[in-house]
């Protein structure tokens, strides 16, 4: 297959790596047969890894690696998780292929569970997300053509590296259209928080926060 | 599905300059936009002490799909123009404080006071308000009710999630011309549909024009938007025949221009009867030493490079301002 990056794109990304504190890995689940964008999905995730050797790919089938299915709440194909040199899954989560803009979610999301650090959260939001002790989920729909849904996807995923009872993922609407018309979702990003609470928009963290904090 | 990489992420070891609360900066700028851009390029290169505040950085360029109206760059997408503008404000080590919702501003003892988020207090000798606008609503019934649930503002955004649908566009700008030739490409139908004449470039009504999938209705006027669940159409009033009839639709995007967002400010600078602040012929708003530009002001065509070039006229003027303030204390 083609590479789906270009070169320059895979430079950037070299570069931006070097950044990266400890190992990461990402367990990929898709299925046999017919699965869209689940080829693709594998295919951008083997080109990332080879750009540097702190990142990792484990490739799982859902239907057969029931205990990782389990372990990491898989309910789609393609979905892949992100761990830490641990091993330990932190809530990061993106189901469907983050190309296109979502790019923009997934590359912070590699650098911020190996340790580097990207943005700085104000203490008092820090107090607050510490706070939550409930589980909580939060999805983010998404379209590749949107230019504001990686920020919201952003923040869905720093909340869950934050607090161990949240966990954020990011879904393809088109990749998962069913799901999204069970969510109404027509326009993007739309969050759903524990499948009841929404918001629309990439809306500050304090927005997510004050859902949260509702339930 | 679009694989292509709209890749805008920067690398978090290059020290990025931050934005200091505990300096008086000589002009500090609010708004993420075009004009915001300028103004800070301008007022750095004249020595200022600078920096911007913004809740989200590019504003309305990253909601345009492509600009051809530029000068000198032909063929580009609002978000490439944008992060263009960003590499070159980049250079120059401006502060930027993104993300962030500024809260209040206030002159004290000739000093500006801008707040964000309830907290952080920024002071500066001058500031310049370039929050432009944002999408104006129908104001009909059912666009509340339906909103998100098939009436949708950001074509670029949505339009994916019409794939084989039908879908309306609302507006007879540019914004909406350009909408419906991009739906067009997703959707099975489009309808345009707009109250009076089209008013957006030739260029662009000859592509749609000439697009088989894009139906036009022009002289008619939105009544109502009707649905169950989601939305499933629209009432219209042929303003023709004044006849009024439903057009079926599983979407609406309406792009029929902006209003400015100056509710932040409409204790504290004169507004005209659109609410667009009201600036001299240098961008200075009613209280001395605070400008506005772009969008947000009663500025004439509300263009990019309209935009662009009104943040240098703000800069500049502040940079006389301070100069003035300063020789005559």
């Amino acid at each position: 297959m083609q590479k789906m990056m270009n070169e320059e794109v895979q430079n950037q990304l070299k570069q931006i790596f070097n950044d990266m504190k400890n190992d990461v890995t990402m367990v990929l689940f898709t299925q046999e047969g017919e699965c869209y964008s689940c080829e693709e999905t594998k295919g951008l995730l083997e080109e990332v890894t080879e750009l540097s050797d702190k990142i990792h790919l484990e490739l799982k089938d859902i239907n057969t690696d029931l205990d990782d299915v389990k372990k990491y709440n898989i309910e789609m194909v393609p979905s892949f998780v992100i761990l830490d040199s641990n091993k330990e899954y932190h809530g990061v989560k993106f189901n469907g292929i983050p190309a296109g803009h979502e790019i923009n979610s997934f590359i912070p999301a590699l650098l911020e569970i190996s340790g580097a650090v990207n943005e700085e959260i104000p203490a008092d939001f820090l107090e607050r997300i510490a706070k939550i002790d409930k589980p909580v989920n939060i999805k983010v729909f998404v379209t590749l053509s949107c230019p504001h849904c990686p920020g919201a996807v952003q923040k869905a995923h720093k909340l869950a590296m934050l607090n161990k009872n949240i966990e954020g993922e990011m879904i393809e609407a088109q990749t998962f259209m069913e799901l999204s018309n069970k969510f109404n979702v027509s326009g993007v990003p739309k969050i759903v928080i524990n499948d009841t609470l929404e918001l629309v928009g990439n809306q500050p963290i304090d927005q997510f926060l004050a859902q949260i904090e509702s339930l | 599905m679009s694989l292509n990489f709209n890749f805008n992420f920067t690398q978090p070891s290059q020290n990025k300059a931050k934005l200091n609360p505990e300096i008086i900066h000589d002009f500090l700028v609010i708004g993420g936009g075009p004009a915001g851009f300028n103004a800070t390029l301008y007022a750095k290169r004249k020595g200022l002490v600078t920096g911007m505040i913004a809740k989200r950085i590019g504003g309305q360029l990253l909601n345009t799909s492509s600009v051809d109206n530029y000068l000198g760059i032909k063929d580009i997408s609002g978000e490439g123009l944008m992060e263009q503008f960003l590499d070159h404000i980049h250079q120059l080590e401006v502060p930027i404080l993104e993300e962030v919702e500024v809260t209040r501003v206030e002159k004290v003892n000739d000093l500006f006071e801008i707040t964000v988020n309830n907290q952080t207090v920024f002071k500066s000798k001058t500031a310049m308000i370039a929050t432009g606008s944002n999408p104006r609503k129908l104001g009909v019934e059912g666009e509340q009710e339906y909103s998100n649930r098939g009436v949708a503002y950001c074509a670029i955004c949505d339009a994916p999630l019409f794939a084989n649908k039908e879908v309306i566009i609302a507006g007879g700008g540019n914004s909406a011309v350009e909408a419906a030739i991009d739906v067009a490409k997703v959707a099975s139908k489009v309808t345009v549909v707009h109250r009076s004449e089209f008013r957006a470039d030739q260029i662009l009504l000859d592509q749609m024009m000439s697009n088989p999938n894009i139906t036009v209705f022009k002289q008619t006027q939105i009544l109502r938007i009707v649905g169950d669940v989601k939305m499933t159409g629209i009432e219209v009033l042929d303003k023709s025949s004044n006849e009024t009839r439903m057009i079926n639709a599983d979407g609406i995007f309406i792009e029929i221009g902006n209003i400015p967002s100056s509710d932040l400010f409409s204790d504290l600078v004169q507004l005209n009867e659109q609410r667009e602040i009201v600036v001299d012929s240098k961008n200075m708003t009613s209280v001395p030493g605070l400008f506005a530009a772009g969008d947000v002001t009663q500025v004439a065509y509300k263009q990019i490079i309209i935009s662009v070039a009104d943040g240098a006229k703000a800069a500049l003027a502040a940079n006389e301002y301070i100069n003035h303030h300063n020789t005559s204390k």
